[in-house]
């Protein structure tokens, strides 16, 4: 990895906590995932006493693991957009795109440290989540691998989020535009998959481009070749779009 | 001598609009070149084009060798840019700012420090040095611009209209930075005032509507320039027709009923038949006010030149 993708991916991360947004971001998702994880721990203290009785597959990660990272997914669909609209936006807003521009840095460099940067944050706000099930551990025990199938679906899920963030920030002249269009983008993704209920209007297609479908896919245990693939392959083609929109900032204006 | 930058045939075109045309200059080490030109004659379009913050239509640009478009980085790596809005992290301190910029132009880990620390010194910056750049004045901000153009000591230095919103005495500071600087890099600033670059530029370059219409020393300029202006106050209307045939004068401007402005060439100066013929015409003369040197008065003389 280049230096320099290090060095702005650090500047990044960095100035993510000089202002109050990244400090509000991260309080708030905690905040709500942990009510949302202690009603889910009360709903199983509830059911235990039944669920012992009958011969049945359920248990403590499926009625708190699995709901808490579905809820993170909706929240971080709803957050990530206000983080990575500022991404290149606000640098071409405030005319700093031009140090970038003319320092000896390739746009290949600029787009993946501005990714990582932003990327990392959202990584720590998922392990953050991942330290309310953990604390279950000092109770009694944890069905390890569907913690780490939770854990790998909603990390899958931030990159791709992030790489269509980044991709709305290289495009729109301003930050509220870039958060629409992700938020737009994430959710028809999202809901794309709605359909499927509906059986004579099955589309594979559509099953297939749903982000919620693959993340569910993952999120049960069952990690297979194409979901993973799905997410990188969305993930890339953000990256690369992206990667040339900044290109285009020389030939255009 | 070297020579660091090297401009064939740019052209850049927005939509319809070409901003310029057939652009073709060097620049060589030790010189410091000052663009000139009216807002909007594509000062900041070309400086753009040489900093690869665009892409030229057409043309072709050569920094210290090096192809801008086909080895950038190469390219970038000589030098030092300082656009019309100084490029600043506002929420980052001075030193943080700089140290970043450091890094960015590959600046080797251990010798940053060095190199924020003389870029502080050389732009007067030491005492701001743990200040928000947010906080800091537009003179300040201004400097620390500069500092990140020079903190890698690059061979080219680009300023865009380096002393504007400064107070008379750091433009004095960046003006002696500048002919410091100047002795060892290839310069090229760009202005709108003819006073600048008399006194930094050992070169000017004179941009119109996006067409180099001079490169020339300082010194030849000098010579070159031979109008100057006059600004006349009458109580009654003059005869412009009459005024304007006298010997001399080039061209009038009608500012108002009472008051003209003709221009006139120093090498067969006017004044005096001028003041005759307004005594003997009885427009009644109340106001004579030679005007300084401008850029208005260079265009007349080159565009005429041109045309002769």
């Amino acid at each position: 990895m280049s230096m320099m993708i290090l060095t702005i991916a650090t500047r990044e991360f960095k100035s993510l906590f000089l202002s109050p947004l990244a400090w509000t971001v991260l309080a708030v998702l905690q905040t709500i995932l942990a009510y949302i994880f202690l009603t889910q721990v009360e709903t199983f203290n509830l059911l235990q006493p039944k669920l012992a009785t009958i011969d049945s597959a359920l248990g403590l990660a499926d009625i708190v693991i699995t709901p808490l990272y579905s809820n993170a997914g909706i929240i971080l669909l709803l957050i990530t957009p206000l983080l990575t609209m500022r991404l290149i936006c606000e640098e071409r807003r405030h005319k700093t795109l031009s140090l970038l521009l003319s320092a000896p840095v390739s746009n290949v460099d600029i787009i993946l440290g501005k990714y990582l940067g932003l990327l990392s944050l959202l990584i720590l706000a998922v392990l953050m989540i991942t330290l309310m099930p953990l604390s279950l551990l000092s109770g009694g025990a944890l069905d390890n691998g569907k913690l780490i199938a939770n854990l790998i679906a909603l990390l899958l899920l931030v990159t791709a989020f992030t790489a269509t963030g980044l991709y709305m920030s290289t495009l729109a002249s301003h930050p509220a535009v870039a958060a629409m269009g992700t938020f737009g983008i994430l959710l028809l993704l999202w809901i794309l998959d709605w359909s499927a209920g509906l059986q004579e209007q099955r589309s594979e297609l559509f099953e297939y481009l749903s982000l919620l479908r693959h993340f569910q896919n993952i999120q049960s245990g069952l990690i297979s070749s194409v979901d993973i693939c799905y997410f990188i392959l969305f993930t890339a083609s953000f990256i690369i779009l992206s990667i040339h929109s900044l290109a285009n900032e020389r030939l255009q204006k | 001598m070297a020579i660091l930058i090297n401009a064939e045939h740019l052209s850049r075109y927005y939509g319809k609009h070409c901003a310029i045309k057939d652009v073709s200059f060097t620049l060589a080490q030790g010189e410091v070149l000052g663009f000139l030109g009216p807002n909007g004659a594509g000062k900041t379009t070309t400086m753009q084009i040489l900093s690869g913050n665009l892409a030229p239509s057409s043309g072709r640009v050569e920094i210290n060798g090096y192809d801008l478009q086909n080895q950038p980085n190469a390219a970038k790596r000589s030098l030092g840019y300082l656009p019309d809005t100084p490029p600043l992290y506002k929420d980052l301190s001075v030193q943080e700012f700089l140290y970043y910029c450091a890094q960015l132009h590959g600046i080797p880990k251990k010798a940053i420090v060095s190199a924020v620390i003389k870029a502080q010194e050389r732009c007067g910056l030491m005492s701001v040095s743990h200040r928000l750049i947010a906080n800091l004045s537009k003179g300040y901000q201004q400097r620390i611009g500069i500092a990140q153009a020079i903190i890698h000591n690059p061979d080219v230095i680009m300023l865009d209209e380096p002393t504007v919103g400064l107070d008379p005495l750091q433009i004095r500071e960046i003006r002696d930075l500048i002919s410091e600087l100047g002795r060892d890099h290839g310069i090229i600033l760009s202005t709108h005032t003819l006073s600048e670059v008399q006194a930094v530029c050992t070169h000017v370059q004179i941009i119109h509507q996006g067409q180099l219409i001079l490169k020339e020393s300082i010194v030849h300029l000098n010579q070159q320039i031979d109008t100057a202006s006059v600004l006349i106050g009458t109580r009654l209307k003059p005869d412009l027709t009459i005024l304007s045939a006298l010997n001399g004068v080039t061209s009038i401007e009608s500012i108002s009923d009472q008051h003209i402005k003709i221009h006139y060439r120093l090498t067969n100066n006017p004044t005096s038949r001028i003041i005759e013929t307004i005594m003997s015409s009885g427009w009644e003369l109340q106001e004579l006010t030679p005007i300084k040197r401008s850029m208005e008065d260079i265009f007349i003389t080159l565009t005429q030149n041109n045309d002769s």
